[in-house]
């Protein structure tokens, strides 16, 4: 089990990624978590200046615009 | 020996003659069409039922020759600074901000407000990710000026329709608002007056795993940010054509001229005025701009009213409120409106 948080005040990027994640999960076959942190203080805890940011097993792996497929499927597989 | 090398280049990035072709083809393509719309606007405004030299006809002929234009326009520097801010972060910039100290720090962050990838709905978590990292408060209001004022879309559009002379003053100009503004809120000390949590918020930066881009990977995050940012501001940018032809086809030069022009002193403190609630970005106002110049209101009026339109907006100030004081918003808007006042009235004094 992936526990995979996607940091982001709401905005369309954050829902697309959060999707996008979802959507990579379900082709590997990789059973995920998704938690969406809307939250601004803890948002900002992770340490990014800029959204949206994916965290997975409590480890930032991207900040700013959509992440890239390819990446999220290799972050589910890791 | 040269042939395995390169055919592990080529198996590195699969389809990149592909791309790299299809990017300068399309390149050639818009300058193609680009060359033609004025003779398009004319004939397509002739073929219409309307008496040339009317203020419908006139108008008219504004629309039909700006909508294409600043939509090809848009399209190509938003496509470019896609492409070049793929180089840039938001994390990198704090990076690079975090051990500086006024004076030069508002510099470097006012300028790299220019390439760093920034929307209003980033503002929050950009300001606290920058104050938390110990980037000084000055110094992360100088960016958040900038950001939104200074950007590719306002100097490639004003460049495309009004001029690149018109574009480097504004450049200039705008980036001085910025460093002097946030320059002067540092000298003021007002860390206090931020929200308590975010005060004492401290977090180190973080070290993202990298991802190395392609020359694909660029090509698309320019067609990327494309998508997002025309499909985002092409409403704005109609009213704002819109706008600018009813006052091109309509408002009597005259009349323009007499209040915006350089002879009101009164002028660009009342534009600055009517500005500050309003908010458009700039791909909605250049086209007011390029109107209000070609009917005789002066440069420097013109400017304070654009500047004050896009750097200070009801949507960003009230996602600012959640992590600064009401106070600390009062004195962010009055040093911004006061640096913009005198940007106005400096340039109706010189020119």
């Amino acid at each position: 089990m992936k526990d995979v948080k996607v940091l982001g005040p709401g905005c369309k990027r954050c829902v697309a990624t959060a999707e996008m994640v979802q959507a990579e999960a379900t082709r590997l076959g990789v059973s995920v978590r998704i938690e969406k942190v809307t939250d601004y203080a803890a948002i900002a805890g992770y340490g990014i200046a800029s959204t949206p940011g994916v965290v997975v097993d409590g480890k930032v792996m991207h900040a700013g615009g959509l992440p890239k497929a390819e990446d999220i499927a290799r972050w589910l597989s890791a | 020996m040269s042939a395995p090398a390169v055919a592990s280049a080529r198996s590195a990035q699969p389809g990149a003659p592909i791309w790299i072709g299809g990017t300068v083809a399309a390149l050639v393509l818009w300058v193609a069409i680009y060359s033609q719309l004025e003779p398009f606007s004319i004939w397509l405004v002739g073929e219409l039922p309307v008496t040339p030299g009317t203020h419908l006809h006139e108008a008219l002929s504004f629309f039909a020759l700006d909508t294409p234009k600043v939509l090809l326009l848009l399209t190509i520097v938003v496509f470019g600074m896609g492409v070049v801010r793929s180089f840039f972060s938001a994390e990198r910039t704090r990076a690079m901000l975090a051990g500086r100290h006024e004076g030069a720090g508002n510099v470097v962050a006012a300028t790299l407000g220019i390439v760093t990838p920034f929307c209003s709905c980033s503002a929050v978590p950009m300001f606290i990710g920058f104050v938390s990292a110990g980037v000084p408060l000055g110094v992360t209001f100088s960016f958040l000026i900038s950001a939104p004022m200074v950007n590719e879309v306002a100097l490639g559009l004003l460049f495309g329709l009004v001029g690149w002379k018109v574009a480097l003053i504004y450049l200039g100009f705008g980036l001085a608002v910025a460093i002097v503004s946030g320059w002067v809120i540092g000298l003021l000390h007002l860390e206090g007056w931020l929200e308590p949590w975010v005060r004492d918020l401290r977090t180190a930066s973080v070290d993202l795993p990298g991802q190395s881009l392609s020359s694909i990977d660029r090509i698309k995050a320019g067609l990327d940010a494309m998508r997002d940012i025309v499909g985002r501001v092409w409403m704005w940018m109609i009213v704002g054509i819109g706008a600018g032809a009813f006052i091109h086809g309509y408002v009597p030069t005259e009349l323009l001229a007499s209040i915006m022009g350089r002879g009101a002193w009164w002028s660009v403190p009342a534009v600055v005025l009517i500005a500050v609630p309003i908010y458009s970005n700039a791909a909605g106002i250049i086209p007011v701009v390029e109107a209000l110049l070609g009917k005789g209101a002066a440069l420097g009026t013109v400017l304070a009213f654009m500047m004050a339109v896009t750097a200070i907006s009801a949507p960003e100030t009230i996602l600012l409120r959640r992590v600064l004081s009401v106070r600390l918003i009062a004195v962010f808007i009055g040093v911004v409106t006061v640096g913009i006042l005198a940007v106005g009235y400096l340039f109706n004094a010189l020119i």
